[in-house]
């Protein structure tokens, strides 16, 4: 017990200049960063909980109308989409083990490719949505649902095309949601590229990068939430 | 009536503090220093309690006669929206978590901050942002949807500035998520040698409490307002019965937040409690793991009531049943708690300074909110009594004569170490007791008016109930004098006040150990704690007793 006042002492007068204040140690200010980005996470998950709650509810009672819904949106871009998120994890991670293993230009290169991962998600997205405002599937003044004339299919009633606007209110706020979280990211992408390009994460500290990877990593794993939810409703006509 | 604050005459006040540390505006709205970060939430909530209480005072002088008098309908609901905002948004979510915890709780497990002092100060601009669109909103017109922004009274039927409203709660919302990621992290990572999970002061496990349930609960808040600004601005249809939406829905999401919030404004007082009674008992507390417990407990099962408040909202039957018997069970850890302080004044050498008047204020006022809130979880009970004046009494009883009491026992307790100076006792305890009074006057009768059936948010009554809210507005002024006084007094006791020395009360805890007002980094020599929490009785065996 005297030994670690003593320390505390000693470490005050000759401090790692990374270490700040509060902390003893360089080994405790890592473990109380990493755990307080689990706890952010925490309340991300619950953020997204409520509208993954109000999803379940509308997708009980509104069930043809959200297979509609789903049917109306581009699989192929969804898909591409949900292939770009899973790279850009793969590169974050590799990011994540060039600063452990203090590979200075890998790890500006690995973020790099992330960031490009990142934005090419946005600039499909963006797409995604300009076609559904094409389409006037957007919900609000102009919304009008057409039945995307499936050969074989029935055409979908006035009241299910109509309910429809509820799967696209949530498909817009989730994925809406989901893509400012991205741009968030994109953002603290740019900052942690020039951060580690001036040599700021030696191995004994990229706490700040690999915090930066459970957050993106996070993202991640809620688009492969919300890509079966949203795009894959029973996509085989015989199915339903 | 005795006290235990004579201090002698020869102490002075310590030459390096928090306060000393730098002068000038940057030092202050850039400090990183837990310390002053508490005074930064002091002041600004201290100014939004004001507003909010204004609003409470014209609220109370309309109802003075049956007929509308001064204000028209729509101005009535702007007036009680934005009463009902200001409080639980601005004042009782933050109180003592921001102020109070953010001051002492690093101390109090002997830490040098914060594990995240920048998020600290980061969660001060966050709530001060949010604090200006709710103004803005009030400014420009007013909000009258209620507290609770009903849909679809808040997205489709209403024409004041609900958006604004809305989404400054939800900013504010994150530095409450800011602040108990802090605390819980803190609690964790930041303990010094010694202090062992077991060992802490009962007012850290209430606060840990807290701030899980801040941490679980206001994202849910925060999406739930993003989908009614969503709804209101771009006019997609989440909550909107013409296009399908569940009104109830919103209902239920609101108050998987609002119930739990509910214990963000009431377990810190808790907390409070716990410390004032054993410090002024001069008494161990009684069942130190049954009270830390019951705060986790309430914690967890405040998750699992929300429904309670919807039951005249047509959800099933059995549903119905079960958030009923789920209300009744968490009475059970609160019950825990108030036998606990009582258990632990019996037979204890009771000092009535002020903290501990408030604290006996607590215990009683804080009683009646609870047991009337068992009457509210009987379906039969609330059928009758649902949006009546009632619940406004109850709530009542548990926010303000629970969390305002609360807080100010320990806002008076911790004063000392926060200046350096003592409160006077004689005007000090004199506040409480008018406090006391004034809120049973004005309160009690809301219960008898809710149970006859007077409505909630009517401007107008009928006269038979006149004679009760006259009593309610008269109790409302004696009331109003209880809580000015304070302002006054401890104000002046910053400058003439009697220096106070490092542990006035002779309390046991860490921050009574540094000195008041506490240095930059609170402590000279990282503490290293040997002893359990409260352990008043070896205290009380090596020093006289004074007073
Ligand atoms: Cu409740």
């Amino acid at each position: 017990m005297d030994s670690h006042a003593a320390t505390v002492e000693a470490g005050l007068h000759h401090r790692d200049p990374e270490l700040h204040n509060q902390f003893d140690t360089l080994e405790q200010q890592k473990d109380t960063a990493h755990l307080g980005m689990w706890v952010f996470l925490i309340t991300e998950i619950m953020f997204f909980g409520g509208l993954f709650g109000a999803y379940l509810v509308y997708r009980n009672l509104y069930y043809p109308a959200f297979v509609a819904g789903s049917n109306s949106i581009s699989i192929f871009w969804g898909t591409l989409n949900t292939a770009v998120l899973i790279c850009s994890s793969l590169t974050m991670a590799m990011a994540v083990h060039s600063a452990a293993i203090g590979a200075r230009k890998l790890l500006v290169g690995f973020l790099s490719l992330t960031l490009l991962l990142g934005l090419i998600f946005l600039a499909v997205k963006g797409k995604e949505y300009y076609d559904k405002w094409t389409e006037h599937h957007v919900p609000g003044a102009n919304f009008h649902f057409d039945d995307p004339e499936r050969p074989g299919e029935a055409p979908v009633p006035a009241d299910v095309a109509s309910q429809t606007s509820i799967y696209f209110s949530l498909y817009f706020a989730m994925t809406g949601m989901h893509a400012l979280h991205m741009i968030i990211g994109v953002g603290i992408l740019l900052a942690l590229i020039w951060k580690a390009s001036r040599g700021s994460f030696p191995p004994h500290h990229y706490t700040m990068v690999e915090n930066f990877g459970l957050y993106w990593h996070f993202v991640d794993i809620i688009w492969i939430f919300l890509f079966p939810l949203l795009y894959l409703i029973s996509r085989t006509p015989a199915m339903h | 009536m005795s006290t235990a604050t004579q201090v002698p005459a020869a102490l002075e006040m310590p030459r390096d503090t928090y306060l000393n540390a730098g002068y000038g505006v940057k030092s202050w709205f850039l400090t990183k220093d837990h310390k002053r970060i508490a005074i930064l939430y002091l002041v600004s909530i201290t100014m939004f309690f004001l507003f909010g209480g204004l609003m409470a005072v014209l609220i109370r002088l309309e109802l003075l006669t049956p007929a509308p008098d001064l204000f028209q309908s729509d101005t009535y609901n702007k007036l009680f929206t934005m009463h009902g905002i200001t409080m639980v948004f601005f004042f009782l979510v933050p109180s003592i978590p921001a102020t109070l915890g953010n001051f002492v709780l690093p101390m109090m497990i002997g830490a040098r901050d914060l594990a995240f002092p920048k998020v600290n100060l980061a969660s001060w601009y966050i709530f001060m942002i949010g604090a200006c669109f709710t103004f803005s909103a009030y400014i420009s017109g007013g909000v009258d949807t209620g507290w609770t922004f009903y849909t679809p009274l808040s997205t489709s039927y209403l024409n004041t500035h609900v958006v604004a409203a809305a989404l400054g709660i939800m900013i504010a919302g994150f530095a409450s998520i800011f602040t108990g990621l802090n605390f819980i992290v803190t609690t964790h990572r930041m303990r010094a040698p010694g202090m062992t999970w077991f060992r802490l002061p009962l007012f850290v496990w209430s606060m840990y409490a807290v701030s899980l349930v801040q941490v679980l609960a206001t994202p849910v808040l925060a999406i739930t307002l993003i989908l009614v600004a969503l709804e209101r601005g771009f006019h997609i249809g989440i909550f909107n019965p013409q296009l399908g939406g569940d009104p109830v829905l919103f209902q239920h999401m609101f108050w998987f937040y609002s119930h739990p919030a509910v214990y963000i404004m009431i377990l810190p007082g808790f907390g409070v409690i716990s410390e004032v009674i054993p410090c002024f008992s001069r008494k161990r507390i009684f069942g130190y793991s049954a009270v830390a417990f019951s705060s986790v407990a309430i914690g967890v099962f405040g998750f699992l009531v929300w429904a309670h408040h919807m039951f005249a909202a047509g959800i099933s039957t059995y549903s119905a049943l079960v958030f009923s018997l789920l209300s009744f069970i968490i009475a059970i850890p609160s019950a825990i708690k108030v036998f606990n302080w009582t258990a632990t004044m019996y037979k204890g050498s009771i000092h009535f300074n002020t903290p501990m008047l408030y604290a006996l204020a607590f215990i009683g006022l804080f009683t009646i909110g609870g047991l009337t809130g068992l009457f509210l979880a009987c379906l039969g009970i609330d059928m009758h009594v649902t949006a009546t004046y009632f619940v406004v009494a109850h709530f009542h009883y548990v926010m303000v004569g629970g969390m305002l009491v609360a807080y100010l026992a320990g806002l008076h307790f911790w004063w000392p170490k926060m200046t350096g100076r003592m409160y006077p006792e004689p005007p000090a305890q004199l506040s409480a007791l008018i406090t006391f009074i004034g809120f049973n006057i004005t309160f009690f009768p809301q219960f008898v008016l809710g149970y006859m059936g007077m409505p909630r948010r009517y401007h107008t009554y009928p006269p038979e109930f006149q004679v009760l809210n006259v009593l309610s507005t008269a109790g409302a002024s004696v009331l109003a004098v209880g809580l000015l006084l304070p302002m006054f007094y401890l104000l002046w006791s910053l400058k003439y006040g009697e220096i106070a020395g490092n542990n006035p009360y002779r309390a046991t805890g860490l921050e009574w150990q540094t000195e008041s007002p506490p240095p930059m980094h609170n402590f000279h020599e990282t503490p290293i704690v040997t002893q359990e929490a409260y352990d008043y009785e070896s205290m009380n065996e090596e020093e006289v007793v004074i007073g």
